[in-house]
Order: C-alpha cells, then structure tokens, then sequence
C-alpha cells in the first residue's frame, strides 16, 4: 500500500527487532515514510511506540538489535554520527529544556553543533516566532507553563532545521489549552517547513484531524495502517467494548452503518466531513417526510 | 449557576464556605471566596485549566492547606481543628504523579502503611492490604519492587494504597495521566464501583469524554473561582460557558449542537446518545 504512494522515501524501516535486556520491544517492523508524510502512531503501553522513536532518531537504547533502519537515505546504527537531519521531542519538556532563558535554550543545540554564532543570534526570533514564543525569547524557561515548554522543546528542536520531525506524545502531560497550542503548531510546521512527521499521540480526534496514515501498534508490531478514514473502520481494532478508542464520531458513524443507516463508502473519522454528511442525510429524510 | 443542586441533597461530606487561599501572605489569592457542598455518596468532577485553583481546592478537603479566610468542613470537622492524620481517615487523596505519593520497597508495605498508620492490628492490617490488591488487580505484583512498575500499575499502587485506609470520601487528581485506554478503563471502573459502594468521589480531571459518561455533576473551575457548577449534562453542553474557561464540550456534543436544525438535542453527551438520536431521526 506505502510503495503506491509517490515521493522520496524519508524513513525506511526493515524488519526491525530489538531487544531491551529483560523483555521484546519490536517484533518485526516494516515501515515506509514518504517525505512530507505526516504519519501518527497509536497503541497500548508496551506496544513500542517509544523504542521505535528512539530507533529512528539513532539514539538506539542498549540492548539486542537487528533489521535495517534508513533515514534520509542513510543507514542508522549505533555508531552512526549525531543525526542533524531528524530531531525528536519527548513526552515531558522538561527533559529537553537545559538554558535560563529561552533564547538560551533554543541556542544550545546549535551551539553544540558549532553552528556560526551570528547564524544561530539571527534564527533564534524567527524559529520562536513559528512556536508563537517571540514575546518569551528573553524569558526565564521555568516561568513558562507547560504548553510553553513543550513549544520551546519543539523550537529547540526546529532550528537545526531537521528534514524529519518525531514527537512521542508531546501534549500528553498538557491541560486542554496547552495541547491545542502545541498541536496547532506541529499541524503548521509541515506546510511552513515542508517536514516530515512522525507522531505518537493517543487522542484519536486530534490524529485524525491532522494524520495522513495511522498505524497501531501492538506488542512490537505494527497491526493496521491506514489513512483515518480507512483505518477507523477496522472492528478488529475499534469499535469493540475493549477496543482502542477512535474519533467519537467515528464510532458514531460507525454505529449508524451497523444500522443499515449509512453506506461503508460514506464513513469519515473527521469532524467536518461528518457534521456535513449528517446534514446532508438528516435533510435528506426531512424533506421525504414532508412528501410523505 | 444559581439554581439549587439536586444532587447535593443529603448529608455533606464537604462542606467549603467562602474560603479564600493564598500560598504567601503577599502572594496573590489563588481562590477567591469560594463555596461548595458536597453530599456523601455523590460522584463529582473538577475541571478547568491548569492553574485555576483546582488541586489548591482539592487540598482544602483533606486539611493539607487551610484556608486563608472561610471555613472548610469535612464529615462535619473543621479542618483547622483537626490534624492532617485525623483528617486522612476521612479523605483519602491519590496525586497525579504516583511516584509524589509512593516511597516504600515493596508494594506490599507501601499499601499497608496507610492501615498501620490508623493503628488497626496487624491482622486487619493484612486483610485491608489484600482486599485492596485484589480490588486494584496487583495480586501478582505484590511482592515486587514498587519503583519497578510501570506506570500503569504504579497509578494502581497509589490508588490501592489510598483504598487500604478506606475512607469514606476519595480525590483522585487525573487518575488516567499516563495510562493507555485498558489503564484507564481499570481505574475508572474501579472508581464508579466506590462509588456505587456509597463512598464520594470527588475526580479532577482535563477527560472531558471521561466526565460526561461517567460523573453526573460537574464543577467548573476557573481562575480562583467556581465558574459553573451543576449536572453535567447542563455544564458540558453550554458551549459558552466552557470557552470561558478554556474546555469545549465532547466531540458527540459539539456535532449534536451543529444538527439542532435537524432536531437532534444539543445535549447529548456519549456516543450511545448521539447514535440513538441520529438512529430515531434518520428512521422517521
């Protein structure tokens, strides 16, 4: 299905097992991203989601490994040098924040890359005017609320200008406000930056909004993928008592196909669409009432 | 709101009257004046953004601050008479971050702390940590190392732990932070048995999916005041008053409320709702 879709290929997984000393995390995984690509990633604690991240990013954790990883056309191992052309953003801010003050913070990854310092004085506005922090660039970072961290995490890492963007949960640990602010900027970075993306996130309405494919995973594999209006059909996955949760509307529509009410073709995931089916259906049977 | 509460009738389990808090004498009020009856037995939810005053309210209940000015009132004691060890008998409370609360080796001793503490005899003692393992599914953990747990199941230590003292009124701060669905789905289950048992509920939360399918009151908690207060149904369907505090109402609701042309009501709150309303009009 990945290899029908066009455009150069930005990640390229084979076969991919790895070991943690104590338990499996990856059981086999093969996965293409194109580039430009936004993909998302769900599933139960313990799937992996987090050790394939890690993997892709090169920052391999000790353990077993085997299968190939390609990143922009490079092969990732352990010995590979630090990858500049990904940058990956973790679940609490707090791990990734290090400088006093904002402008500080964001300096510190290309400092360490002995990047000019005239360069990195000029990027630093315009990498926090993306976030929408370029009020804070002389703030101090603990006086920032959590939304504000996790944006600076995602300034840090923006301005080494990564081709490849990976975020595992990065509005887990957010309030409702500070989880749009940060999604809002990840769905605008890949048209301003032309990136791609790679998201963990369990909030199945925000993903669909804003994935083009979605792949679960389970146990160290990946069991579907899709793109949302696809993938959210799946009753093996959703749609069950114990089943991982989908977009509330899905499993509405879902419902009302079970029902004999609506056809499998007219299933969407997204909010709009289904505000707009619904319309259409309850006008529809409105207007042959009033016939009748 | 200024209607009466049909819920909280009965005998209060907390009782806030007019409290007002600061952290410092010169630092700013975080609660201005606020007032709220609990009655035992009730299931409530408090929501609103980070830094509105919710978990500092939550801390006046079990007597780990006092208010500034106003009286808090727990199963009839002023919390200012009484000590927080008296007061834990009564409130049980489970932090969001289950390693603020964990600090024994094993889970057994950490569960049986609480019991000790209450000087129960160490047959009971025994009894109250095993109902609890049982009731939190950590039978097969109980001789593990605590801090060995994965999140998920350090959540149901915490929440364990608490249960062990089993008092009769529980805060839970975001029982479901860190948990995949089957984790969640466990607490919250397990919390809707408690309180089926007749002990109050009393769940800070951001779910707001969580809070309408299974709170039927919700207090709303914005900017050091309590900004709505009522069933859920009315709180979580009045759009307005959520954007204030920075919420908006479930995805079924939302789309509920876009169809009211259509006759679908704008309060639907759960999938079922939605699926019944859209079943019965699509049908007609």
């Amino acid at each position: 299905m990945q290899d029908a879709q066009p455009g150069e290929k930005a990640i390229e997984v084979d076969g991919l097992r790895f070991r943690y000393p104590e338990r499996e995390a990856l059981d086999g995984i093969d996965l293409v991203v194109r580039r430009g690509e936004f993909v998302g990633i769900t599933g139960p604690s313990g799937a992996g989601k987090s050790t394939l991240c890690v993997c892709l990013k090169g920052l391999i954790p000790a353990g077993e490994i085997s299968g190939r990883i390609m990143v922009s056309g490079k092969e990732i191992d352990r010995v590979s040098p630090f990858q500049e052309n990904s940058a990956i953003v973790f679940q609490d801010p707090e791990t990734q924040i290090i400088g006093l003050t904002v402008a500080e913070d964001v300096a510190f990854g290309p400092e360490n890359l002995k990047r000019d310092p005239d360069w990195i004085r000029a990027h630093i506005p315009e990498t926090l005017k993306i976030v929408r922090l370029e009020a804070y660039e002389n703030a101090e970072t603990y006086q920032l609320s959590g939304g504000q961290k996790q944006r600076l995490a995602i300034a840090d890492a923006l301005i080494l200008q990564p081709d490849i963007m990976i975020l595992d949960e990065p509005t887990s640990e957010l309030d409702p406000v500070g989880k749009e602010e940060v999604l809002d900027v990840i769905a605008r970075l890949r048209h301003e930056r032309d990136l791609t993306v790679v998201m963990v996130e369990h909030a199945a309405e925000q993903l669909a909004e804003m994935a083009d494919r979605i792949i679960v995973m389970e146990a160290g594999r990946i069991v579907d993928q899709g793109p949302p209006n696809i993938l959210y059909r799946n009753a093996a996955i959703f749609h069950r008592p114990d089943g991982e949760r989908a977009p509330q509307v899905a499993e509405v529509l879902y419902g009302l196909i079970e029902d004999g009410l609506l056809d499998e073709s007219e299933f969407t995931a997204r909010e709009e669409e289904a505000v707009e089916l619904l319309a259409r259906k309850l006008g529809a049977s409105q207007r042959l009432a009033s016939h009748g | 709101m200024a209607e009466p509460l049909p819920l909280a009738k009965g005998e209060a389990a907390i009782e806030v009257d007019d409290a007002r808090f600061r952290y410092s004498a010169s630092g700013p009020e975080v609660l201005h004046g606020v007032s709220l009856r609990v009655a035992k037995g009730e299931y409530l939810a408090m929501i609103g953004q980070n830094g509105g005053g919710k978990t500092t309210l939550a801390k006046l209940f079990n007597g780990l601050l006092k208010p500034t000015s106003g009286t808090v009132r727990t199963a009839g004691i002023n919390t200012r008479d009484a000590t927080v060890a008296e007061l834990a008998r009564t409130v049980g409370y489970v932090y969001q971050n289950p390693d603020h609360q964990i600090f024994a080796q094993k889970v057994r001793t950490e569960i049986a702390f609480g019991p000790r503490n209450l000087g129960l005899t160490p047959e009971e003692v025994t009894k109250r940590v095993d109902d609890a393992l049982d009731l939190v599914e950590l039978r097969d953990y109980e001789d593990a190392f605590a801090f060995s747990l994965g999140r998920g199941l350090r959540q149901k230590l915490a929440v364990a732990s608490v249960l062990a003292m089993s008092p009769p009124v529980i805060v839970v701060d975001e029982p479901t932070t860190g948990l995949d669905l089957q984790g969640s789905r466990s607490i919250l289950d397990l919390l809707s048995r408690w309180n089926a048992d007749g002990r109050t509920i009393i769940v800070i939360t951001h779910d707001i999916s969580l809070v309408a399918e299974r709170v039927p009151r919700t207090v709303i908690i914005s900017g050091g005041n309590i900004l709505a207060d009522g069933p859920t149904r009315d709180v979580l369907s009045n759009a307005d008053l959520l954007q204030k505090a920075f919420l908006r109402p479930p995805q079924v609701t939302r789309v509920a409320q876009r169809l009211q042309q259509f006759g679908i009501p704008p309060n639907v709150m759960t999938v079922h709702e939605l699926r019944d309303e859209l079943r019965r009009a699509l049908r007609a």
